[in-house]
């Protein structure tokens, strides 16, 4: 199913064509609404009239995050704040949050850009979705909610929290689609175990994930627990909220909605624009939208971009899983080593949850890495000997897939906590 | 063979208290217990006068417990009787994998594992070994 084929399955030329276009108007808009963009496209020597093409666009300044905490509040916010009719916020765990205003028509945007995505899933008027993001100032909850509304769906805005309630109302409303991250959808299936309550009984089908990287084995752990096609769901509260990319059916790369938001890739290091299928740092340009445009938004997520038209009919622009985040990158004794990598060793396994926790120390001025990961209860025994193969036999998978040893730390069944929103995977108490 | 209740556990205060305060509240009263730790967890060993419930109780409290079947030996309290009882074992080549021992009612108790269940447990029909059941247990016990 394709919401909107007009956009979504444009010849290439035309594509290029439109984001041209909406490219020169959108730098001509910040030009004149935002001194930050004006200041340094001055300092550049370019007006606006200079952005011809979409391929004008490696001439424009970088944005990046610490330039939205720089300007805190409202300092890269283009319309005047009588135009905004709502603002969200990033979590500020280091410094200022980051504040996203929106006008009537960026919502409008979202809502239709969401709908596509959800078009793609099989997600139709018949169908009743349950929106498990935590609603507020995370655009996850009210992002989703609004795309499934003006699909014409019936929308169940559960939100996080109060788990067995949710689950029963998936099973008593019959409730066919759902949206969360993909450690909650895991935190579910956990849940209903215990509950009792089995696939067969609930009537799930499709599940929206994202807000946090995940992988394939992770897929298919989801898709198996809950009975449902999960498909990837991706976006960033800066350039909009869930929405900016969706999977189609082939679970091959996920579509960008690149008529508002246009993407790069990008060597981290030096900033090149990298070719067509290079992995590097994805870079965002907001096309259309008023209330915060954004030029070249560094993600810090890295992944690869694909081209070429896909099987389900669309001609869009497709960005391969996430990878890591280039700020999430551990470097532990010299080696690259990202938190995806330890998650899929993990869920290749039967004896483990598919939760875990990276600890590293520096001892001795020496990189310790402990992976603490949790034995599921029907593998518990009261043998030592047992309990510390188990431990050996991951820390060898560990080492063959990451190049560096990790300790291995057993940890009952239920003692990670579960996220419901992005999950703490990562602890760094080396002191650098 | 008697029900021994283990317990996975994290090393962290409290956690031994939490599973003890679980039995007392279900007036389940503890025969033995024994702890074996590493650096990271410790597994609690239990013997306890209604092992089904003990578990059950703990497991719906969202522990990691399960039942498993360990030997069970009731010898006289003197030096000596439990060399002799271990000794049949030894000469078999039936390894024992733990063991723990306590005192109950003027006897000297031991509970263990070995390496090869089935043969251990010829060589204690075959010894006569002192077996001691899990109602027994209970019954000294009060």
């Amino acid at each position: 199913m394709i919401w909107n084929p007009n956009k979504e399955c444009m010849s290439r030329e035309e594509m290029r064509e439109l984001q041209g276009r909406r490219l020169h108007k959108i730098v001509d808009y910040v030009y004149h609404n935002v001194p930050f963009y004006r200041h340094k496209l001055q300092e550049m020597d370019i007006e606006p009239d200079d952005i011809k093409t979409i391929d004008d666009i490696v001439r424009l300044p970088f944005t990046t995050k610490q330039d939205l905490r720089d300007n805190y509040p409202y300092g890269l916010q283009a319309a005047p704040q009588s135009e905004i009719v709502r603002v969200h916020a990033s979590s500020g765990t280091t410094g200022n949050p980051t504040i996203v205003g929106y006008t009537r028509k960026d919502i409008g945007v979202w809502s239709e850009c969401m709908s596509r995505c959800l078009n793609a899933y099989g997600i139709t008027r018949e169908d009743t979705f349950s929106v498990a993001y935590g609603y507020g100032l995370f655009t996850g909850g009210l992002g989703a909610h609004y795309g499934v509304e003006n699909l014409g769906a019936t929308v169940v805005p559960a939100s996080t929290g109060n788990t067995e309630k949710h689950i029963r109302l998936i099973r008593d409303l019959g409730i066919t689609g759902i949206a969360c991250t993909p450690s909650y959808a895991l935190h579910l299936a956990e849940t209903m175990d215990k509950l009792g309550v089995k696939k067969e009984d609930i009537r799930l089908r499709v599940g929206a994930f994202g807000a946090e990287p995940w992988t394939e084995d992770m897929r298919r752990e989801i898709e198996s627990r809950l009975g449902l096609q999960g498909f990837n769901l991706y976006g960033l509260s800066e350039i909009m909220g869930p929405c900016v990319s969706y999977e189609c059916k082939e679970k091959h790369g996920s579509h960008i909605c690149e008529d508002h938001f246009f993407p790069e890739i990008i060597d981290p290091d030096t900033l090149e624009p990298l070719p067509v299928g290079s992995t590097g740092e994805l870079v965002f340009t907001t096309l259309t939208k008023e209330g915060m445009p954004l030029l070249r938004y560094r993600t810090r997520d890295l992944c690869s971009l694909m081209e070429g038209e896909c099987a389900c009919g669309r001609t869009s622009v497709r960005m391969g899983r996430i990878l890591g985040r280039s700020d999430d990158m551990l470097i532990i004794r010299g080696i690259n080593v990202f938190p995806s990598q330890v998650e899929s060793v993990i869920l290749s396994t039967e004896e483990f949850e598919p939760q875990y926790q990276l600890v590293v120390d520096r001892v001795d001025n020496l990189d310790r890495l402990t992976v603490r990961v949790e034995l599921r209860n029907e593998f518990m025994t009261e043998l030592l000997p047992e309990l510390a193969a188990l431990e050996r036999k991951l820390s060898e998978k560990l080492k063959s897939v990451l190049s560096i040893r990790a300790k291995v730390q057993l940890l009952p069944q239920g003692t990670l906590e579960r996220s419901q929103g992005k999950s703490k995977r990562v602890v760094d108490n080396r002191k650098l | 063979m008697i029900q021994q209740l283990s317990v996975f556990i994290e090393n962290k205060s409290g956690t031994l208290l939490q599973i003890l305060e679980l039995l007392k509240n279900a007036g389940i009263q503890l025969v033995a217990t024994n702890i074996v730790d590493t650096m990271d967890y410790g597994i609690c060993r239990i013997i306890a006068t209604q092992p089904d419930l003990a578990c059950t109780i703990l497991q719906e409290a969202g522990m990691s417990a399960n039942l498993n079947e360990v030997f069970a030996l009731q010898l006289d309290n003197h030096p000596g009787s439990a060399a002799s009882a271990i000794a049949a074992f030894a000469q078999e080549g039936v390894g024992i994998i733990y063991l723990y021992s306590f005192l109950l009612g003027g006897k000297g108790i031991l509970i263990f594992r070995t390496d090869n269940p089935k043969r251990a447990e010829q060589i204690i029909e075959e010894e006569h070994l002192p077996v001691i059941s899990q109602e027994e247990l209970a019954e000294i016990n009060h």
